[in-house]
């Protein structure tokens, strides 16, 4: 028998009983669709969480924090009118403890580190479009505290050029429309004026140039500015007298990989030595790697849902292929007497079963598409309308493929055991079957 | 194993030497067959006649190459075929027999057509091919036209025709038939007959048939008589037949 033939027969008699098929496809469809679900939503969050990611960092920076004090149980610290402050609040990037420009230093010394900025916080009160014209609308604006350590997720332009000496801006997509300009792209290189209050509670006005549009990001929240511009805002509100302190300090990496890319063995070495200096380093991979683990926990747990309906699924083809083989006993003994090989008759009902699987995956995975896609485009505009770029359920056809082919695959081994024991029918034994 | 020429007719197409078949062990052990020998010459019709339970199927199947004996050999144009594998015996089931049984085993969901191709599709045929060969099949045997019906929709005796178109579409040596007959109205009876030994006379199709029916087996070339297991005299057997169709 010719395997074109054995697979267009194994299809055909799958059919045969329609009903019978179609309630054993019905149990995989519900398998394969909770699957396809289940990795679709891990592949959507992950995907938007790995965006975050790339969005705060080039991958060349570390962030240097005060290491965590272990020595609580010995009684009060003795004071240390070297030492380190305090912070007054909390902060999510760092320890209650602040850096200070000792600690600068030490990590400046440190090998394969290029340079250190402190995240310093900034406040601007406002932008306007045209800083002569005056009576411009002004909008309050936000600065992210690490957009100079990272990329933003950019609609249009360029990067900040961290080393340039010209004030550059990254303004959040929605200020394109407020500040007057056409579209993104029509921004770009135009100037904008940033207000702020100074140390000394005087207004004071910088210009920057718009390099890029950033989409609103979960972890990049305010608009981006350069280094340049961070430090001129920074020291005219720094208080006179106070000695310097800051929650973070960015390292950026000297590489030794190739074209000067900075390996993991460089960020370890780097790590080591912040870690003799009392200091604590960790990538931004770092910081997040730990929310990509419980998503990926989350998502594992809800597929293993889907396994448990499938393994179910599995025992009903088991069921469905054995009354195939009992009801085709004599067409079975029929097909051996005239001289189908074990192998073939083998090969027939197992393809069978591998035609209920391919059936049910692939309804199910194309329902799940079809239903996780307007669950995700109606999420999209509703609940989750702000978090823009994060596309909830995200069909990846690597990934529906392989759904599909697992299916298959137990959709194969179910029907080995019902596939053996037509194989292995005594052709006499079933002609005389009655 | 198929010849470029046929031996000529008279010589033996299959030959049983000293069958034996058992089955169970122990104390259930049943001797269905205890050292038949046997030779079917190429293009004769032979009748296997025995009452129930007297090994005539066994000894059948065996020739048939469907099981395999305890004993003895049996030889196919002369050639011992005890120690061929499963592949050379599914070939030459293919190749070189055709089955009739009594039960039809038609597949009630397939056309005719697809019915009668089976062997072809067995073969690995291609599917133009398959058509072809069993619509010239349907031709010679007056079913052309039903060629497209569901194999369930015919009478008795269009089924039993179907059975032999599909057992004559690999242009088989020998057939073989399980009481053809047997589910079928005399008249009916009667074509069905006809036709088989009309293929033997034209075609030098060698016939073994298997029957309880005095008739069909009289018109028979020759005819072998099986009791507990063994053959017996040609005499023996008519008085045994008589008492057997009797009992029906």
């Amino acid at each position: 028998m010719r395997s074109a033939d054995v697979i267009a027969t194994a299809t055909r008699n799958a059919f045969r009983s329609r009903l019978r098929t179609t309630l054993t496809a019905l149990s995989l469809f519900v398998g394969a669709f909770t699957l396809t679900l289940t990795t679709a939503l891990g592949a959507g969050v992950n995907d938007y969480v790995t965006t975050q990611v790339e969005s705060l960092s080039t991958g060349d920076v570390l962030l240097v924090t005060p290491a965590a004090s272990t020595d609580t149980t010995d009684g009060p610290n003795e004071y240390d009118p070297d030492g380190r402050q305090q912070s007054g609040q909390a902060n999510p990037l760092g320890a209650g403890t602040l850096l200070n420009d000792d600690d600068l230093e030490s990590t400046r010394a440190i090998a394969g580190v290029q340079r250190v900025e402190p995240v310093q916080q900034i406040s601007v009160d406002w932008v306007a479009a045209d800083a002569d014209a005056g009576d411009g609308a002004k909008y309050e604006l936000e600065v992210n505290p690490t957009s100079s350590i990272g990329r933003s997720d950019l609609v249009a332009g360029t990067q900040l050029d961290q080393e340039s000496d010209d004030f550059q801006i990254i303004l959040p997509e929605d200020y394109v429309d407020a500040l007057g300009f056409d579209d993104a792209d029509s921004a770009i290189g135009e100037t904008v004026a940033l207000g702020y209050t100074d140390a000394a509670m005087v207004e004071q006005a910088a210009e920057a140039e718009v390099v890029g549009v950033a989409r609103t990001s979960l972890l990049a929240a305010g608009s981006g500015v350069s280094q340049a511009l961070t430090d001129e805002i920074a020291d005219a509100q720094a208080v006179p007298g106070q000695p310097n302190a800051y929650a973070v300090a960015v390292a950026y990496l000297e590489g030794t990989g190739a074209d000067g890319a900075v390996t993991a063995a460089d960020v370890d070495a780097v790590k080591a030595d912040l870690a003799d200096a009392d200091l604590a380093g960790q990538t931004v991979e770092d910081q997040l790697g730990v929310i990509q683990t419980v998503i990926t926990g989350i998502i594992g747990v809800l597929s293993a849902f889907a396994v448990v309906a499938l393994i179910a699924a599995s025992f009903g083809i088991v069921n469905t292929l054995l009354m195939s083989v009992q009801e085709r006993t004599r067409e079975i003994g029929l097909m051996k007497a005239m001289g189908m090989s074990n192998g073939r008759v083998f090969g027939l009902f197992s393809l069978e079963a591998v035609v209920i699987g391919l059936l049910g995956s692939a309804i199910g995975a194309l329902a799940a598409i079809g239903v996780g896609s307007a669950i995700s485009a109606g999420a999209a505009s509703t609940v989750l309308a702000d978090l823009p770029g994060l596309t909830l359920l995200l069909f990846e056809p690597a990934t529906v493929a392989t759904v599909i082919v697992v299916i298959m695959l137990i959709a194969f081994l179910s029907g080995v055991l019902p596939a053996r024991r037509a194989a292995r029918q005594d052709p006499i034994e079933s002609l005389r079957y009655e | 194993m198929t010849p470029a020429a046929p031996p000529p007719r008279g010589a033996p197409v299959l030959r049983a030497v000293d069958l034996a078949k058992s089955y169970g062990s122990g104390e259930t052990r049943f001797d269905a067959l205890k050292g038949v020998s046997l030779d079917v010459r190429r293009g004769e019709s032979l009748a296997i006649v025995g009452r129930s339970g007297s090994g005539k199927s066994t000894l059948m199947h065996l020739l048939a190459l469907l099981d395999r004996p305890n004993a003895g050999r049996i030889e196919v144009d002369g050639e011992d075929v005890a120690g061929a594998g499963a592949r050379t015996l599914n070939r030459l089931r293919n190749e070189r027999f055709g089955f009739v049984f009594q039960q039809f085993f038609l597949t009630a969901q397939q056309s005719v057509l697809e019915n009668v191709t089976l062997p072809l599709l067995v073969a690995g045929v291609a599917p133009r091919e398959r058509t072809r060969r069993g619509m010239a099949v349907l031709e010679s045997l007056g079913l052309a036209d039903k060629a497209r019906n569901r194999a369930t929709d015919l009478s008795g005796g269009q089924k039993q025709r179907v059975v032999i178109a599909r057992a004559l579409v690999n242009e088989p040596d020998v057939i073989f038939a399980d009481e053809p007959t047997g589910n079928l109205d005399s008249a009916t009876g009667r074509q069905v007959e006809d036709l088989l030994f009309g293929l033997q006379r034209d075609r030098g199709i060698t016939l073994v048939v298997v029957t309880h029916d005095e008739e069909l087996a009289a018109r028979c070339d020759r005819r072998i008589t099986i009791a507990d297991g063994r053959i017996i005299a040609p005499s023996d057997a008519t008085a045994s037949l008589v008492t057997e169709g009797a009992a029906r």
